[in-house]
C-alpha cells in the first residue's frame, strides 16, 4: 500500500491509497456522522449522513463508499453539510414513530445522539405516523419496526459475520421493512441462529432483548467489532 | 402484506408438470449461479402468472440464495407478484386524464358487478383488477387494458359488457 497526500478541511494528510475517505478521517480523528456505517461490515452508503464536499465536484459524495484519491481536497464540515445532516436527521424522525420516552434504547440510542450532535431542535417535516408492526415472536428478542431507520446493519451483520442471512429488506420507498426469511415471523424463522449480533449492532431501539424494559437497553457494538477483528486473524 | 408460511397450499411443483420442468431447465441453464435470480424469477412469473411461496423457496434453494434475499427481490420489482393476478387481467388507468374522464366510475362499475377492488381477483381466478398511474395514452382516456389489449375511451356504462366479451365470461 502506498501513501498518498490529501487535504482534509485545509489540513494536509498522508493516507493509505485504497482507503475510503471515512477510514482516512477516522485514522486522523476527524469525526464524520454516520448511521449505516459499521466498522468491518460492507458499506452501503444508505444513510447519506457522511456526505462530504470534494473540490471540483458539484455532487456531495458519501465518505464511506468513496476512496481517497491523490491531491483530493475534502471538506467534512461546512454550513451546507450541517444543513443537510440536520435535514436527514429530521427525516429519520418524521418517517416512523420514534417515541424516545417509551423506547427501550432511551439514553443509549445512536439516533438520539445524532439528533443532539447535529443540533436538531424540532422536525420541520410532517410526521408520516406509519403503522408499523412489532414482532415479538422470537423467544429472546423483539423487532420493533417503529424505531427502524433502515440502516441495514442487522442485514449485513447477519449475512457477513454470522453467515445466516436471516434478515433482508422487502418492498421499496416508504413501505420498506426488514424481514426475516419469507417475511416470516422472527420466531418461526428457519435461518435465525439467535446469535443476537443484529441486536448489538442496531443503532436504535428497533432490535432489543426481551429482558430489557424502557431505557434499559444498552447495546454492545464493540463486541461485534472485536469479533470481526478476531475472525480476520483466524483466517 | 403480512406473510405467513404456515398456510398449507396445494403442491404446485411436481416433476411431471411441464411448468416445473421449464423452471428447472431455466435453473439448470443458470448453473445455480445466484446472479441469475432475476432471470429465473422472470421465467417463473411468466409460467405461473405469480410467484407462489413454494416456487420462491425452490428457486432460493436451487440458486444458493437466502430466503429473505429472494423475497426482498420479489417484493422490490412490480413485475413480480406474490398473489395470483387472474387468468384475465383488467388494468384500469387512474392517471389524471383518465381519472377526469371517469376512471373512478369504471372502478365503481367493476366493484358493483364483480365485487372486486383493485389488486383483487375473483374466487374462480378468472378475472383480476389492477390500476395503473397513467399508461401514457391520455388521448385515449379513460383507458383500460384487458389482457394486453388497450380499450380506448371506455364508456363506464359499457364496462361490464366489454370485460365480459373480452374475457369470454358469460
Amino acid at each position: 500500500m502506498s501513501k498518498i497526500s490529501i487535504t482534509i478541511n485545509d489540513e494536509p494528510y498522508k493516507v493509505e491509497s485504497g482507503q475510503t475517505i471515512m477510514e482516512a478521517c477516522k485514522e486522523h480523528n476527524i469525526k464524520i456522522p454516520s448511521m449505516c456505517h459499521f466498522d468491518g461490515l460492507t458499506d452501503v452508503g444508505a444513510c447519506r449522513l457522511c456526505l462530504v464536499e470534494i473540490e471540483g465536484q458539484s455532487k456531495l459524495l458519501p465518505s464511506c463508499t468513496t476512496q481517497v484519491e491523490p491531491n483530493q481536497k475534502i471538506r467534512t464540515h461546512s454550513d451546507r453539510l450541517s444543513g443537510h445532516r440536520q435535514m436527514i436527521t429530521e427525516l429519520f424522525f418524521s418517517e416512523r414513530n420514534h417515541v424516545c420516552a417509551v423506547c427501550v434504547a432511551n439514553g443509549n440510542c445512536e439516533l438520539q445522539d445524532l439528533a443532539t450532535e447535529v443540533g436538531m431542535k424540532h422536525v420541520r417535516f410532517p410526521y408520516l405516523f406509519q403503522e408499523c408492526e412489532v414482532d415479538a415472536s422470537h423467544a429472546m428478542f423483539v423487532i420493533d419496526h417503529n424505531r427502524c431507520i433502515m440502516c441495514t446493519r442487522c442485514v449485513r451483520v447477519c449475512s457477513e459475520v454470522e453467515g445466516a442471512h436471516n434478515w433482508d429488506v422487502k418492498n421499496r420507498g416508504y413501505k420498506v421493512r426488514i424481514i426475516s426469511d419469507f417475511d416470516t415471523p422472527w420466531g418461526e424463522s428457519e435461518s435465525c441462529t439467535s446469535c443476537r449480533k443484529c441486536v448489538e449492532v442496531c443503532p436504535t431501539g428497533s432490535l432489543w432483548s426481551k429482558d430489557k424494559a424502557q431505557g434499559q437497553s444498552k447495546k454492545n457494538p464493540q463486541m461485534i467489532k472485536d469479533l470481526i477483528e478476531k475472525r480476520k486473524v483466524n483466517l | 402484506m403480512t406473510g405467513s408460511t404456515k398456510t398449507e397450499e396445494p403442491k404446485i411443483l411436481n416433476a411431471d408438470d411441464s411448468r416445473t420442468k421449464l423452471l428447472n431447465a431455466a435453473i439448470k441453464k443458470s448453473k445455480g449461479r445466484p446472479d441469475a435470480l432475476i432471470q429465473v424469477l422472470h421465467t417463473a412469473q411468466g409460467m405461473f402468472g405469480y410467484l407462489p411461496l413454494e416456487v420462491i423457496r425452490h428457486i432460493a434453494h436451487a440458486l444458493h440464495l437466502p430466503a429473505s434475499r429472494v423475497y426482498g427481490v420479489v417484493t422490490f420489482y412490480h413485475f413480480f407478484s406474490l398473489k395470483q393476478k387472474g387468468e384475465h387481467t383488467c388494468l384500469v388507468c387512474t392517471g389524471t386524464a383518465c381519472y377526469v374522464k371517469g376512471a373512478q366510475e369504471i372502478l365503481d362499475q367493476i366493484e358493483d358487478h364483480y365485487h372486486l377492488k383493485p389488486g383483487q381477483v375473483t374466487e374462480d381466478n378468472k378475472l383480476g383488477i389492477q390500476v395503473a398511474r397513467c399508461l401514457g395514452a391520455c388521448g385515449l382516456a379513460p383507458a383500460v387494458v384487458i389482457d394486453d389489449e388497450v380499450i380506448p375511451k371506455l364508456n363506464p356504462e359499457d364496462t361490464q359488457s366489454v370485460i365480459d366479451s373480452k374475457t369470454g365470461a358469460a
